[in-house]
């Protein structure tokens, strides 16, 4: 049982560890989408919430386990989907200076992307 | 992101042919209401609502976190070791405080929660009673696990501190609180994974927990704030600097025809923008008056704050958004040397990152916070809908400057004017 929960300690701070690493090198440009891919990832509680509510404990873990997918599953779907959307937005923009010559390109796909066309 | 979608997919797929899983109905349930909800909190939400998008998809993650919790323990009925008792334990007190916490940050973002700092007489001591007393019961279940009294009340008490934790904070702190509510959220996740033996939940957990204690020191160090001040300093609860600045002095309105006469021959313009443009939803206006500006052969950047908005990074994707290209986005440092070259520098519904009282005034709330040194440029002007101080309560010397002139009104309406009327010139 020890044994088991020493080994998780390892996994925990080596995996502090990588995250400190890679995150320090995320320049505040992208906070925004790193927050909610960090979102997205925390979805992975839905692991832990699947064996409550599919392993027949009772009526109580079945519920709880049910909700806790459902939430779980909103982080999922909905935090990947937006980063997906945010790091979409930082690829499209003009990666040049030349911004100032073509003023009548990016309007017209710039202007409604709140509804946005469907994107995977 | 695509490879995290589909490490993410195998994990879950994994978990879904485990032997212990008999019964996928319910599964199946949880995963299409999910998915029916996240959709749309992915696809549709428009950029200027990501603060709120962000702190109430915490609560989510949070929720599902605590949630496994208490079925685990209600599942084990106390026949559960210290080791465990103290992961679970951690796993519900994380998350059971993130998921009102996030909730009372998504209400103060979105405001139907007043976003001024809410506190009352011995606020602080009865936040530490709390506190202390859930730790206290957090041992005692250690010690004695097979308690569910002991555990529900302590869940309680959790769920109240985040109430209690995000009513003082006031909405200049927000960007601190919801990458602290970000780590706390992962934080719980990886409890979780050490409560039920799971390695992936653990290094996912421990990422997400790591980002966001990062992101939230970052944040507190551009602000020059301790953490513990962020959280107990309960900001701009006294408006003490309020009633000196508003005796006598009087601010200088411009109208849309002559701000746009000096934009439109100025050679260097900085647009300093904040929480207001995201507010207004005003950013492709911005960046129509930029272009506008740059075909005359003026040159615009863009001065980021670090906690300009309500979250990190919140004008970058706003002006991402907009098609703003990124090289013309500067960071606090790179850009504060520019200022004195500025012939105008153009604040778009910025407040307390350029109030020079940081610099010059130290009985001020925010003394001591780096600011972006727009009172060294030329000319100033202000967009801004009326004089009422920015959401810390406190008042902008900048606004009284000889060099500043205010443009009242809607943010997006005036950049509206300001590009016809640039146009025209």
């Amino acid at each position: 049982m020890s044994g088991t929960l020493i080994t998780a300690l390892y996994v925990f701070v080596l995996a502090c560890f990588v995250g400190y690493q890679v995150i320090t090198r995320v320049p505040p440009l992208l906070h925004t989408p790193l927050m909610s891919a960090t979102n997205a990832i925390s979805g992975i509680s839905l692991v832990g919430s699947i064996v409550a509510a599919g392993s027949h404990r009772g009526v109580v873990s079945t519920t709880l386990g049910t909700i806790a997918v459902a939430a779980a599953m909103i982080n999922v779907v909905g935090g990947f989907l937006i980063t997906d959307r945010m790091l979409k937005m930082f690829k499209g923009s003009p990666s040049g200076p030349t911004s100032a010559a073509p003023p009548a390109t990016p309007p017209a796909a710039a202007a409604k992307p709140v509804n946005g066309a469907p994107r995977v | 992101m695509q490879q995290a979608a589909v490490g993410m997919l195998l994990a879950v797929i994994g978990t879904l042919v485990q032997q212990q899983i008999v019964d996928y109905r319910w599964i199946a349930l949880g995963i299409v209401v999910g998915g029916v909800v996240g959709y749309p909190m992915g696809m549709w939400v428009p950029m200027t609502a990501m603060p709120q998008r962000i702190a109430i998809s915490h609560m989510f993650g949070a929720m599902a976190a605590t949630l496994v919790g208490v079925a685990e323990y209600h599942h084990l009925a106390g026949q559960v070791s210290p080791g465990t008792m103290a992961a679970l334990g951690f796993e519900v007190l994380f998350g059971a405080l993130t998921v009102t916490g996030s909730f009372m940050a998504f209400g103060k973002l979105q405001e139907f929660i007043p976003g001024r700092p809410i506190t009352f007489r011995g606020q602080n001591a009865a936040n530490g009673v709390l506190f202390v007393t859930a730790i206290g019961l957090f041992l005692y279940l250690i010690a004695r696990p097979a308690n569910p009294a002991v555990f529900f009340t302590m869940i309680g008490l959790a769920l109240l501190i985040g109430v209690s934790m995000v009513l003082p904070i006031g909405g200049a702190d927000m960007p601190v609180v919801v990458s602290l509510l970000n780590s706390y959220a992962g934080l719980a996740s990886a409890a979780t994974g050490f409560a039920i033996g799971n390695n992936v939940l653990i290094i996912c957990g421990a990422l997400d927990g790591g980002s966001g204690f990062l992101l939230s020191i970052l944040m507190s160090k551009a602000m020059n704030r301790s953490f513990g001040n962020v959280l107990f300093g309960a900001f701009g609860a006294a408006p003490t600097v309020a009633a000196k600045a508003a005796t006598g002095l009087s601010v200088r309105s411009i109208t849309a025809e002559d701000a746009a006469l000096q934009l439109a021959y100025a050679s260097l313009v900085i647009i300093v923008p904040g929480y207001g443009l995201a507010v207004a939803q005003a950013q492709h206006q911005v960046r129509e008056l930029a272009e506008q500006i740059e075909k005359r052969g003026g040159t615009v950047k863009y001065a980021i704050h670090p906690v300009a908005g309500r979250m990190p990074g919140h004008m970058n994707v706003l002006l991402a958004e907009a098609n703003v290209p990124y090289n013309e986005l500067y960071d606090m440092e790179e850009i504060n040397g520019e200022f004195e070259r500025a012939d105008v520098a153009l604040v778009v519904g910025a407040n307390d990152v350029v109030n020079p009282a940081a610099r010059n005034d130290p009985s001020s709330a925010i003394y001591g916070m780096p600011i972006l040194n727009v009172d060294r440029a030329k000319r100033v002007f202000v967009l801004k809908r009326s004089m009422n101080p920015g959401f810390a309560g406190i008042e902008n010397e900048l606004f009284y400057d000889e060099k500043t002139s205010m443009l009242f009104g809607d943010a997006k309406t005036s950049l509206a004017k300001l590009v016809t009327e640039v146009k025209s010139v």
